[in-house]
């Protein structure tokens, strides 16, 4: 296997179409973003040998295909494909393949690109009968919506740990601080702690403005082998490793779309859960620590579960995240501020855009060209997601 | 008319006075598995193809609990008007396994902490016709083990 710096490839371009509830054609946002990166590479369309897509359920065929539906809306130009779908972790797994591909040495340049036209209200299964598949009955046996899923976690924090509302409310007012100046953002309104207490309980503890909406958007990478990016940019920004694990048996934290853990009989519980191994997987690629990381972009399906991530991606010891929040760490001009884009909250989730929005953000980040949410001398960005099926993924970029 | 009692799912639970969820056991390693895993043992170190058929704990400790505030989406059949109710992840101490399940009408969240006892019974998860679709459902431990009806 290699290792270190020869697991590298550049970034050299990053593009987005802001989020939103547009209601257009899901492959009109993907172009839109695609055309963004390669105008930021300095690259034409003609110029990329391989396009991964992340695929969207929710569209349709095109969806399923999303890479060669993107591809065609720019014009077929005769590259090598791949649509990927991981739940949350799509983006994360369609840059995977990309990155694979140049460190394999059989491309120099892939567009990386998702994009997603989402529905009103909460998400719901596939349609049809289908009493098999866990995900349908999920829903018809229990009504468990994903704000379920996000609500036992939340009260478990609570009760664990002894988080409280304002907690929770605080996250919110925070990234919502954060995402007033992202011109991506759907939501760019800075929140009070009384405001996001006093909202609708959708699944208590998590009021509405605890748990994240969802979005129209698009987001694409342009990403090429190190020497390619050498010609072209003086210091490229790098992504230093991907993961994108699956849990190891058994996994004894209840998961969308499951009824029930893994059993622990018979067998030893694994040292690092399923939600830490993902951060931990890219750390060892990349043979950092996470007190090398200057920022970090979590995936907050909820308030509650921004405070978990704390301590998934070893910003903070379990049961610390409250004191990493309350102390500002986290926020802008923290130690290691946490989604300074202003993260779901202010965007919502467009799945299988939002991993590759991620590393839009570490980019421009790294490159000193996030404006008014910059962070000083940001080096190491950390990305991190988690989703249904056992899916979860980080990036780690670096410059 | 009288109504008739059919279940939500087949094969999920008992329709017994005193019932309990159905899993698998894996007669090699002892893992637990809900609902039914048949084909082969999901621990990868395992892997046998023989699994029993067997009850599950009928009590267990609160892990965490929710509720839902809006009508979940189809394939739930919700009522109108929309009547709130909770939700509960319950830790089975024998099976080492958390398992999910509504909350008896009743009894909300404000009800609940971590920890508390909690028992199996049958529920109404809706009305179809003359039928009376049940499943199975969380509610706080309401006797010693043994002497509950």
């Amino acid at each position: 296997m290699r290792h270190g710096s020869d697991q590298e490839i550049a970034v050299l371009g990053v593009g987005m179409h802001p989020w939103g509830k547009w209601g257009r054609n899901f492959v009109e946002y993907g172009v839109h973003a695609a055309r963004a990166a390669l105008a930021d590479a300095g690259l034409a369309w003609t110029d990329v040998q391989f396009v991964a897509g992340g695929d969207t359920m929710r569209n349709g065929y095109p969806g399923y295909v999303a890479g060669a539906s993107i591809a065609q809306a720019l014009g077929w130009n005769g590259a090598q494909v791949a649509s990927t779908y991981g739940a949350c972790a799509t983006g994360a797994q369609a840059i995977d393949v990309a990155r694979a591909r140049i460190l394999a040495g059989l491309c120099d340049v892939a567009l990386v690109v998702g994009a997603d036209t989402t529905p009103k209200g909460f998400f719901a299964p596939a349609g049809g009968e289908r009493k098999t598949d866990p995900d349908w009955l999920r829903f018809h046996l229990l009504g468990a919506t994903n704000p379920i899923y996000f609500g036992l976690y939340a009260r478990r924090r609570m009760e664990m740990f002894g988080a409280t509302l304002e907690d929770f409310a605080r996250v919110k007012v925070k990234n919502s601080r954060h995402g007033l100046a992202n011109p991506n953002a759907r939501y760019r309104k800075l929140y009070t702690l009384e405001e996001v207490m006093a909202s609708q309980v959708v699944s208590d503890p998590l009021r509405l403005l605890d748990i994240c909406a969802t979005s129209d958007g698009g987001a694409a990478v342009v990403l090429t082998s190190m020497e390619f990016a050498r010609k072209r940019a003086a210091q490229p920004v790098r992504v230093a490793a991907v993961s994108t694990v699956t849990p190891v048996y058994p996994n004894t934290v209840i998961e969308m779309p499951n009824f029930a853990t893994d059993s622990a009989v018979g067998v030893a519980v694994p040292d690092v859960p399923f939600r830490d191994s993902i951060a931990r997987r890219a750390y060892e690629q990349a043979g950092i620590g996470p007190e090398d990381v200057s920022f970090a972009e979590v995936y907050d399906l909820s308030t509650a579960l921004e405070l978990d991530w704390y301590e998934n991606i070893g910003f903070a010891k379990p049961g610390d995240a409250e004191k990493i929040l309350r102390d500002g760490t986290t926020a802008l001009g923290g130690k290691q501020p946490v989604n300074p884009s202003g993260g779901l909250g202010c965007f919502g989730e467009a799945i299988p855009a939002q991993a590759i929005s991620q590393l839009c953000e570490l980019t421009w980040q790294l490159r000193g060209q996030a404006g008014a949410r910059q962070i000083a001398g940001a080096k190491v960005g950390v990305a991190v997601n988690q989703g249904l099926f056992g899916h979860g993924s980080a990036i780690l970029a670096t410059i | 008319m009288a109504t008739t009692r059919i279940p939500a799912v087949e094969g999920w639970f008992t329709l017994d006075d005193a019932p309990s969820l159905l899993g698998t056991r894996c007669k090699s390693c002892g893992a637990y598995f809900f609902p039914k895993e048949t084909f082969a043992c999901r621990n990868p170190r395992c892997g046998a193809s023989e699994l029993e058929e067997t009850p599950l704990s009928r009590r267990g400790k609160l892990w965490s609990f929710t509720d839902n505030r809006y009508p979940p989406p189809k394939p739930y059949v919700a009522p109108d008007p929309f009547e709130p109710y909770a939700v509960a992840a319950v830790e089975l101490e024998r099976e080492k396994m958390v398992v999910l399940g509504q909350v008896v009408r009743g009894v909300g969240c404000a009800d609940l902490h971590a920890g508390m006892e909690m028992e199996l019974v049958l529920d109404t998860l809706y009305r179809d016709g003359e039928n009376d679709v049940v499943t199975w459902k969380w509610r706080p431990a309401q006797a010693a083990e043994g002497r509950a009806q």
